[in-house]
């Protein structure tokens, strides 16, 4: 039994279609599990699965031995988030008060605002995302990236033990993209089990402890990056020839496109 | 905006209820004192063994005045209540009651119940007929491609045109003379000569629908970001729905049998609290059910007022209103159109 997320025997169909085809997947607590593969490989449906927001058709899927699809979705929030890819709204919020919707889970229906506990997580949260210059500002003003920052602010909030990630780096620029890895990455050797969905295979490969390759809705790979990053799975899975290197301080997995010319 | 303003806003947005409700009651043919309306007040509590208020000065006050001031309150409060649900339930800065075609549902409903000889049952053949109306709203939105505010909007208007072809052909077929232009009045939104029973039932209404969707306010911040956000929130996402549409359609049913189809104020109503508070709400709500009363007391005010002893149904005055302030808000969201 594992102590972190443990998904077993997972399928998703939709109408006809098969997008999971029985996929397992483990992610321990301490380590940042990366979910890699090429559009429409059923990451985003995965992260989705396992948290009880796409329909499940066979499989279970417990966090420390508990069936996380049992539970009722409070009680899954109170440890359990997920970021989605992007997250627009048109409401007039504030930064504060959209890493304070994190805080719903633990709050009473009667309760009229939050309390100095919810207010010190929400702070913390964001400055743990360098955001808290900007609590006072509308969130629709912000810029694509601050708005990405913000959402795992609200992620954070809600004290999650399971963090789940859909793209978290997409929106950012280079130097946000690392300042956000590594953010998880702390908060991963923090105790957290953390499951992100990546499209750049390098940044995985830097960051990541583990690496899930989904294709077609299967689990083709896992295991540690220099496992799975392999010239033969990327020419199976995403059609392109690689090198792949070493990188000279770390170590870890460094992949070169073979381009032509 | 800091707790400090936020109390001093609900204040004044209390002081301004209350202020509109008694000296509402003093506008009209007969002049009335504003201690006048106390005295009668306190008279029908028994608080006032004799009143000094002539018996006919206090039939106008509490037979003709009181019930309409009070409706007229109730109705402003649900309907800015259900617009601002609806804004938060369908993301859509421009849902409403009224463009969502709920309110001529309600009025086919109610004239449907109405001509087959069931007046009594008139409240709910409309929530009848708001319901099916936002349900083939929703549905029609989904056939154009899924929920953008352009989209819901005309899905609603041409829902909207079918029930009151609907109606207008109902009135056509079985109104006569007298009935005819009393219920045309209805149509367009009017709280004439509204009694106390019916006072009583909207209030009723607002009570029994009002309570759990004020309670579910935090839930619906939940909603800022879509569904899916909501649900790693914790929200039951569909029960939630559910409960707050179901709620909305009780509602404007009832305020439909009562006032007609009175547009605009779900609308305005909500813009203006959330350009004060934003969108919170645990806030937005109460606030906007107390603006929303205010001024539908004053607009229906006007509406018995300006053109005296003729009525103007009120419905035309907060269209007047209303339908600039609609497409402000429309030019505003242009790029998510």
């Amino acid at each position: 039994m594992s102590a972190g997320l443990s998904v077993h025997s997972v399928s998703v169909q939709l109408g006809a279609q098969t997008i999971l085809d029985a996929v397992d997947l483990t992610a321990e607590p301490g380590m940042v599990t990366g979910l890699i593969g090429p559009n429409g490989a059923g990451k985003s449906t995965l992260l989705r699965a396992i948290l009880g927001l796409a329909p499940i058709e066979s499989g279970t899927v417990s966090f420390g031995g508990t069936d996380l699809l049992a539970m009722t979705r409070r009680r899954r929030a109170q440890f359990a988030t997920f970021v989605e890819q992007s997250a627009g709204t048109d409401a007039r919020l504030t930064t504060r008060e959209v890493v304070l919707l994190g805080r719903i889970p633990f709050q009473t229906v009667w309760q009229v605002s939050p309390s100095a506990e919810d207010t010190s997580l929400a702070e913390a949260a964001l400055a743990a995302v360098d955001m808290l210059a900007f609590a006072d500002r509308l969130y629709h003003t912000l810029s694509g990236g601050e708005q990405q920052r913000v959402q795992i602010a609200r992620a954070l909030a809600q004290q999650p033990r399971l963090l789940l990630l859909d793209e978290p780096t997409s929106h950012l620029d280079v130097h946000a993209q690392l300042a956000t890895l590594a953010l998880l990455h702390q908060r991963a050797r923090a105790g957290g089990t953390i499951l992100l969905a990546l499209h750049d295979l390098n940044l995985a490969a830097g960051f990541c402890d583990a690496l899930i390759l989904l294709h077609d809705g299967r689990q083709v790979a896992a295991g540690p990056p220099e496992q799975v990053l392999t010239p033969a799975l990327l020419r199976a899975v995403y059609g392109v020839d690689v090198t792949v290197l070493r990188h000279p301080r770390n170590g870890r997995p460094l992949i070169a496109y073979d381009l032509p010319g | 905006m800091n707790q400090r303003t936020l109390v001093t806003l609900c204040l004044s947005l209390l002081a301004l209820l209350f202020a509109s409700l008694v000296l509402a009651v003093t506008f009209g043919p007969a002049d009335i004192a504003p201690s006048e309306v106390w005295l009668t007040i306190g008279h029908h509590f028994g608080l006032l063994p004799e009143s000094p208020v002539s018996r006919l000065r206090d039939a106008i006050i509490w037979e003709l005045r009181l019930p309409r001031v009070l409706t007229a309150a109730a109705v402003g409060a649900g309907l800015a209540l259900c617009g601002a649900v609806m804004q938060a339930l369908t993301r859509n800065p421009l849902a409403d009651p009224y463009l969502l075609g709920l309110s001529s549902g309600a009025s086919l409903g109610a004239v449907a119940f109405l001509l087959m000889g069931a007046a009594l049952l008139m409240p709910l053949g409309a929530f009848l007929g708001a319901g099916a109306a936002m349900a083939l709203t929703l549905l029609v939105t989904q056939l154009l491609g899924g929920a953008t505010p352009t989209r819901a909007i005309l899905a609603g208007i041409s829902i909207s045109a079918l029930a009151a072809a609907a109606t207008s052909f109902l009135i056509f077929w079985s109104a006569t003379g007298d009935s005819y232009r009393e219920i045309l009045s209805w149509l367009m939104g009017s709280l004439s000569g509204v009694v106390w029973s019916e006072a009583l039932l909207v209030l009723a209404a607002l009570a029994l629908a009002g309570l759990p969707i004020l309670l579910s306010g935090r839930a619906l911040d939940a909603f800022a970001f879509g569904d899916t956000a909501a649900a790693t929130l914790g929200v039951d996402v569909a029960r939630l729905r559910w409960l707050l549409l179901g709620g909305t359609a009780l509602l404007t049913g009832v305020l439909v049998s009562i006032g007609g189809a009175i547009g605009f104020v779900g609308l305005i109503v909500p813009h203006v609290v959330r350009l004060l508070t934003g969108s919170r709400h645990r806030v937005l709500l109460p606030l906007a059910m107390l603006l929303g009363a205010s001024f539908m007391i004053w607009t229906d005010t006007a509406a018995r007022s300006l053109f005296a002893p003729r009525e103007l149904p009120v419905g035309i005055i907060t269209a007047l209103l209303g339908a600039p302030i609609f497409l402000a808000v429309l030019l505003r969201y242009r790029r998510i159109t």
